[in-house]
């Protein structure tokens, strides 16, 4: 039913990854992104609470709930208003197991989903993102081809998230000028996953460049077979999903700003009582609003199985601007302090970097 | 619970009033702007049909009226969704629609049973701006003395939209100026009462098809029945804050308005760009776009954002939630990024854009005003500054 207020049970969900933000996340978050690194434990916490299994059928490994996206969205946002990188690894394990289970074949589902589905957190992942300047998810350079029962698969990706632990790399490519999805297998000869990437943002996150050289795998291992998979869908979870962590980022950015506004004495008064700094606030908080609405837009088409190329691309394009200027703000607001390290916002500023260019992230 | 796909009610009435718009006021949204000051007679189609209903009174502690269909919505969101199909039509026009003002929208809301039984089939215009008081509404000058039977009004009054056109003018006036906003009262004047005078129309930038006048009130003598609302000056200034609460109701209404002017700037922009062999896919990087195409694809993402933050201030208010916050968010987003897009898509059509020849140069005229009236954009920024950071007027003037 249409409506802007959380049920009951959105409510909850929301309420109990707040707690592990307060608890867990935010306090760690700035250390975590030195450290360039997430302890495993850390992650347990957000994966006992089951979100990305929630949908996954009973004999699977999974809860049997209705798959919903908009709940994944208010997830991811609530995850990353305490970090992103958090978020993203957080949330990873969806990128595979979504995928597999909305248009998998029945073998596919038996073969991936329990393995995804354990009781410790152990993520697979994804890879579309490919290393030049016109790249465009819909159109790859990547390549796969048909050869006496498999698929060679050739090319070159990056941004590829835990791709040096993920048991499975769903990889995006082009094939006869469809793109579509194949699962790969750590290991398998032809796949190499290259060094840690340095990125300007998302520290805490392990992202690697992987290349594909004539990496043969088995005809079955088509996400769909031999139908194939709605490739189109898979990018349209990815670009709410991207809005809603967004969201999230920006959200915690305007909390900080907003508070820090209060508290900054600067010719006798708080900064707050200043228009010019007043107005930067204000333009924060509807700002976040319009981002989250979108990713919520997009969710809801995705949840209804209507088709969400507008709404996915609309919320994805705003967001990856917006989050910028508002992450600048977060920036801009707290002067000098802004700039350093030992405040959130120089983080956000640099992790809202990713919003715009990001794809197949797809754990809505 | 939060979930955005739009029920099949809205549909239905966004269909229905686009058919409206587009048949009864896109074709004559020209000659109207050119026609400045004329009444469009066609407009008297309209007439006879109650735009301004009355919410239904509810007794205390109940919820207002939700929708108990999931497939209904309530009625300011169909209000919001007809104003932008309007709106798209020609946004001038909408706001000449016979007794649909806003002073009948402030009788709908306060009106004693009397006087909605004398005003509630009449014309109502708005008379709150002055030539010294715009924002600060508070601060108005006309003045309200009762005498005996009668209040009597003196003052100037500018920027009264359907001046010539109304029936009756909903007067903002003070009937005790030491006591500030709480002394400020409305009254309802009739057209031709002596002493009450429409002295000229204004010209203006765009939406030129709406009238907008300046009146005179020189010992203007009026029933001491026609004041809206408890003559009683109160020490508190809850009474004005009654008044600056149904800006909850309609600055929701104008970003409508912004949307709908937008939204036609957009879909000639695109019908123009498709004319050229552009195709629009929603699904190709941005980046590897043309220009036009992706300032394009950014306006029509703020559009999005824009009409997502307004029908959530209606949604709320159909559901009894205070909006205020909500209410200024959406017509400070949509009041700004409609100026905006409508520049845009003037600016991506060339010479298409300005060129009288298309609506495009037009909209982007129109659309100006809806960052002004209704509050402007900066006094959206400071409620909802004030909102946000819990700061009150003094500390955030």
């Amino acid at each position: 039913m249409f409506g802007f207020s959380l049920t009951k049970e959105q409510k909850m969900v929301k309420a109990s990854f707040a707690e592990v933000v307060r608890d867990i996340v935010a306090p760690n978050a700035h250390d975590m992104d030195e450290n360039r690194e997430i302890p495993a434990e850390y992650l347990e916490k957000a994966w006992e609470l089951g979100a990305c299994v929630a949908a996954v059928p009973g004999e699977f490994g999974g809860d049997g709930m209705e798959y919903s996206p908009m709940l994944n969205a208010i997830v991811l946002e609530e995850l990353a208003a305490g970090d992103m990188a958090f978020a993203v690894a957080a949330m990873l394990p969806s990128v595979f197991i979504n995928p597999v289970l909305e248009m998998g074949t029945d073998s596919q589902k038996k073969k991936y989903l329990p393995g995804s589905c354990g009781e410790k957190y152990q993520s697979s992942t994804a890879a579309v993102c490919e290393p030049r300047l016109d790249f465009d998810a819909m159109s790859l350079a990547a390549t796969a081809t048909k050869k006496n029962g498999s698929y060679i698969l050739n090319g070159a990706k990056c941004f590829v998230p835990k791709a040096a632990s993920a048991p499975n790399i769903l990889v995006a490519a082009q094939l006869d000028d469809k793109p579509q999805l194949f699962i790969v297998k750590a290991g398998t000869p032809g796949l190499e996953v290259g060094q840690r990437e340095k990125n300007i943002g998302l520290y805490a996150l392990d992202t690697y460049e992987i290349s594909l050289k004539d990496c043969q795998i088995p005809a079955e291992n088509r996400l769909g077979g031999e139908e194939g998979c709605n490739y189109a869908r898979f990018i349209q979870k990815g670009r709410a999903a991207v809005a809603a962590l967004a969201a999230g980022e920006c959200r915690a950015s305007f909390e900080q700003a907003r508070d820090y506004a209060k508290k900054r004495v600067q010719f006798g008064e708080p900064i707050a009582y200043r228009q010019s700094v007043a107005f930067m606030i204000a333009e924060m908080a509807y700002e976040v609003d319009c981002i989250r609405l979108l990713a919520w837009k997009a969710a809801s088409a995705l949840e209804v199985g209507r088709d969400a190329t507008r709404d996915a691309y609309l919320a994805k394009i705003y967001a990856g601007e917006t989050a910028m200027k508002v992450c600048d703000y977060g920036v801009q607001v707290l002067g000098g302090h802004g700039y350093i390290r030992d405040y959130p916002q120089e983080r956000r500023y640099r992790n809202s970097r990713g919003v715009a260019t990001w794809e197949g992230l797809a754990t809505v | 619970m939060a979930f955005l796909e739009p029920p099949p009610d809205l549909i239905k009435v966004r269909e229905g009033m686009h058919n409206v718009s587009a048949s009864m006021l896109r074709p004559i949204a020209r000659k109207y702007d050119e026609e400045e000051h004329t009444y469009p007679k066609e407009l008297d189609a309209f007439r006879g049909i109650q735009v301004m209903g009355r919410p239904k009174k509810k007794k205390d502690g109940e919820k207002k009226d939700k929708p108990k269909d999931p497939n209904k919505i309530g009625q300011n969101l169909g209000t919001i969704v007809t104003v932008e199909e309007m709106c798209w039509g020609d946004c001038g026009l909408m706001l000449s629609i016979p007794n649909a003002g806003l002073g009948n929208a402030a009788i709908a809301a306060v009106a004693t049973d009397e006087q909605l039984e004398r005003f509630g089939k009449k014309w109502a215009a708005m008379a709150i701006t002055e030539a010294e008081s715009g924002s600060d509404a508070g601060s108005i000058s006309t003045t309200a003395d009762l005498d005996g039977d009668s209040w009597v009004l003196n003052g100037e009054k500018i920027f009264v939209t359907c001046a010539d056109r109304c029936d009756c003018v909903v007067v903002w006036a003070t009937v005790d100026k030491e006591a500030g906003k709480a002394g400020i009262k409305s009254f309802v004047v009739e057209k031709g009462t002596p002493g009450f005078t429409l002295d000229h129309l204004e010209h203006k930038l765009g939406i030129r098809a709406s009238d907008t006048g300046t009146f005179v009130l020189n010992n203007c003598r009026i029933p001491k029945e026609n004041i809206l609302g408890s003559p009683e000056v109160k020490q508190t200034t809850e009474g004005f804050k009654g008044v600056m609460k149904t800006f909850d109701n309609t600055r929701p209404m104008v970003a409508a308005m912004s949307l709908g002017v937008a939204r036609a700037s957009l879909d000639l922009t695109r019908e123009k760009l498709e004319q050229a062999g552009e195709k629009l896919d929603y699904s190709k990087n941005p980046n590897n776009c043309s220009a036009r195409q992706k300032d394009y694809y950014m306006a029509e993402a703020t559009l999005e954002a824009m009409r997502l933050l307004t029908w959530r201030a209606a949604w709320m208010a159909d559901n009894g939630d205070f909006n205020n916050l909500e209410a200024s968010m959406s017509k400070a987003k949509a009041g700004r990024g409609g100026t905006l897009i409508t520049q845009k898509c003037s600016e991506i059509l060339g010479p298409l854009g300005l060129t009288t020849k298309e609506l495009s140069e037009k909209w982007m005229r129109d659309s100006k005003i809806l960052d002004i009236f209704e509050g402007t954009g900066q006094i959206q920024h400071l409620i909802i500054a004030r909102n946000v950071l819990k700061l009150s007027r003094s500390q955030l003037q």
